[in-house]
């Protein structure tokens, strides 16, 4: 007997074999889509200004961090507070690594993207190994805690150990955007900097996205599904927790590393105190806004949280009672803060899927229409 | 010797101050089985309210007037942004609390304002000479004031019907509902004495000295505190508290010796210690162990 792969002609929702519902795109729409998000991508750096490019470049770098989370949180349903921590380990990793051998700070010069971007991921993920017997231990609120106090240990860490990362209110430079001696941060007569810093940023997002994508639908996945839907059963079934717990932590440390060490590229400078709680609860905001448990809801919960800023700004010309000026009240830096903690309320009690939720919402009902259900 | 004596009496102190705090946990979590990430937002709005209320009405007047006012506003949030996740999972409510304790300290401070403010207290930092060794007098207000808040608090939970009642909703909810308890009124009740209890540590953590905005991460060393004790131990909340602040304060008497630890490092002290604990015993010192069924 053959084993059917493709869909039967026009009913694409019509799965004939496993291997076909569990492929990368399962639909002709997915394709298309993805074909078009592409197109786009390529193609914007030509349509906006260097400002809205270097905050889309932004977009991605935390759209990657936000993914690793996601895989951890998300995926394996192990709640960590502690994203910031790994975040700084890449950065620091990335920036010693790149940095100037006779620099104030600790470097070895080493400025090839190739080198010290998948050294941060590794460094990061040694670390999430190291954490992971305490995940294997705990569970649920005891391990939210836990992971909350590595934020302030590394904020120690990362404070007092001024050789490396040259001290609170200092800092020390970020890494060089660099490949084989080409410069990926200089303007040139062709491209600018922050075309070239787009596309770069968007192109490591398709490698990373694709590749949890994959994660997450391979044996490796399934277990983590298996274990946040419920992990005695998981065990029972023969899942080992301890082992994919393991395997969650490192992969998502890896992923915060890389995140870490390109989200300070485009600012260009790395300040000990910027991992901070606040750091752990922005990822954990765009997990939980975009729809945790899937890779597109983290990449947009990740543009939604990083625009967030700039949307409220936007808003400031139709709200005139939002005040730009720092030291009236409500001014926009506070309008923003307490935007994170509402909109993680709100989402949570009125779409725990999040804004994928919306978008399956959207869909459902122009799918059914004119009727509802 | 001096020194060490005098550091064990700041941590005794300092650690009242996070009983106090690491108590609210404990009450929320074994009432709800929620970890309230908002207690950092309660504890900055109590001191908040001490700071306005006590140039008016004086310390003593205040302090249960605030109190008072910051368990409304726990009574409001569990209203408002808890009670209707009952029934979602215990990790999905505690990141709610935590994006009201984002919320709620941007307002608060708003009210903190870019003056250096304190609570008006009596103590400042006027301390007692016994022997050789200085005891602040702020550290035995606190010290004071937790032993008679903890011992009203038993009293409460051991011979009052609604303390029987919470412990009845603690033990299982279920039941507790088909006996005729209000686990409605037992989850208010809960978060309004975590709220007063905020309330009362912070002002007994600024006692002497000014505050700002950052006072907010003492109330989060009441985290290391609660899983040392115990999530849901209630005299742990209280050993744990106490040890913290010790184990905290003695180090700080000695980090000078110690300085390839760096600047400051009493300041993680209590999750190193958390770390410890936890790798020898996962439940806490006095935690029950969780028994899950498949």
């Amino acid at each position: 007997m053959t084993v059917a792969t493709k869909a039967p002609r026009g009913r694409p929702l019509l799965f004939t074999s496993y291997p076909r519902e569990m492929s990368l795109f399962p639909t002709t729409t997915r394709k298309v889509t993805f074909g078009v998000l592409l197109a786009v991508t390529a193609v914007l750096p030509f349509m906006l200004a260097d400002a809205e490019l270097q905050l889309l470049a932004t977009c991605c770098i935390a759209a990657i961090g936000a993914i690793g989370l996601g895989l951890v949180t998300g995926y394996a349903g192990q709640v960590s507070l502690g994203h910031a921590f790994f975040l700084g380990i890449g950065a620091y990793t990335a920036s010693v690594i790149s940095g100037d051998p006779d620099g104030r700070t600790v470097g070895f010069g080493v400025t090839n993207i190739l080198l010290w971007l998948p050294a941060a991921g590794l460094v990061a993920g040694l670390a999430g190994v190291i954490v992971a017997p305490l995940a294997t231990r705990l569970r649920g609120l005891y391990l939210a805690i836990v992971t909350l106090g590595l934020v302030f240990i590394g904020q120690h860490i990362f404070s007092e150990w001024s050789s490396v990362t040259g001290g609170v209110g200092v800092g020390r430079p970020a890494p060089t955007l660099e490949i084989f001696g080409y410069s990926l941060f200089t303007t040139t007569a062709s491209v600018t900097r922050d075309q070239k810093l787009f596309w770069l940023m968007a192109g490591l997002l398709l490698v990373f996205a694709l590749a949890a994508r994959n994660l997450a639908r391979s044996r490796v996945g399934r277990a983590f599904t298996a274990i946040r839907d419920r992990d005695i059963a998981a065990g029972v079934i023969g899942v080992n927790l301890a082992r994919y717990k393991t395997i969650a932590f490192a992969v998502s440390s890896f992923y915060a590393g890389c995140a870490g060490a390109l989200l300070f590229t485009v600012t260009g400078f790395i300040e000990p105190s910027s991992f901070s709680l606040l750091l752990s609860v922005q990822y954990i905001a765009m997990v939980l806004i975009g729809g945790a448990g899937t890779i597109s809801g983290a990449i947009a919960g990740a543009f939604f949280i990083t625009l967030l800023p700039r949307i409220i700004r936007e808003l400031q010309a139709f709200l005139p009672f939002i005040s730009t000026d720092v030291n009236e009240v409500p001014n926009v830096l506070q309008v923003e803060s307490i935007l994170y903690g509402v909109l993680i309320i709100v989402f949570l009690i009125f779409e725990p899927r999040g804004l994928f939720g919306l978008w399956v919402r959207a869909r459902n009902y122009w799918k059914s229409w004119p009727f509802s259900y | 010797m001096t020194a060490l004596v005098e550091g064990v009496f700041r941590g005794l102190g300092t650690g009242s101050v996070y009983a106090l705090l690491a108590l609210g946990f404990v009450i929320i979590y074994k009432a709800t089985r929620v970890i309230s990430f908002a207690q950092p937002a309660l504890m900055l709005a109590g001191v908040v309210l001490v700071s306005h209320l006590a140039g008016p009405l004086g310390f003593w007047a205040a302090l249960p007037l605030a109190a008072l006012l910051t368990a409304v506003l726990a009574l409001g949030i569990e209203r408002g942004a808890v009670r209707p996740m009952v029934g979602r999972p215990a990790f999905v409510v505690a990141i709610i609390t935590l994006g009201v304790d984002v919320a709620i300290r941007v307002v608060v401070n708003v009210f903190i304002g870019l003056d250096v403010r304190n609570v008006h207290d009596p103590w400042g930092l006027s301390s007692w000479r016994i022997g050789s060794v200085h005891v602040q007098q702020r550290h035995v207000a606190a010290f004071l004031a937790t032993a008679l808040l903890v011992a009203a608090l038993f009293a409460f939970f051991r011979f009052t019907r609604m303390g029987l009642a919470m412990r009845a909703a603690a033990d299982d909810q279920e039941a507790a509902l088909a006996q005729g308890v209000s686990v409605g009124a037992v989850f208010a009740l809960s978060w309004g004495l975590a709220g007063a209890l905020a309330a009362v540590g912070g002002t007994f953590a600024t006692a002497g000295v000014s505050f700002d905005g950052n006072l907010w991460l003492t109330a989060l060393v009441a985290l290391p505190v609660i899983i040392l004790g115990g999530l849901d131990s209630l005299p742990g909340a209280v050993i744990g508290g106490l040890a913290v602040g010790v184990v905290q304060e003695v180090v700080a008497t000695y980090q000078n010796d110690m300085p390839w630890l760096g600047g400051n490092v009493s300041v993680i002290t209590p999750y190193v210690l958390m770390l410890v604990v936890l790798l020898v015993r996962p439940y806490g010192l006095f935690g029950t162990r969780e028994v899950e069924r498949v």
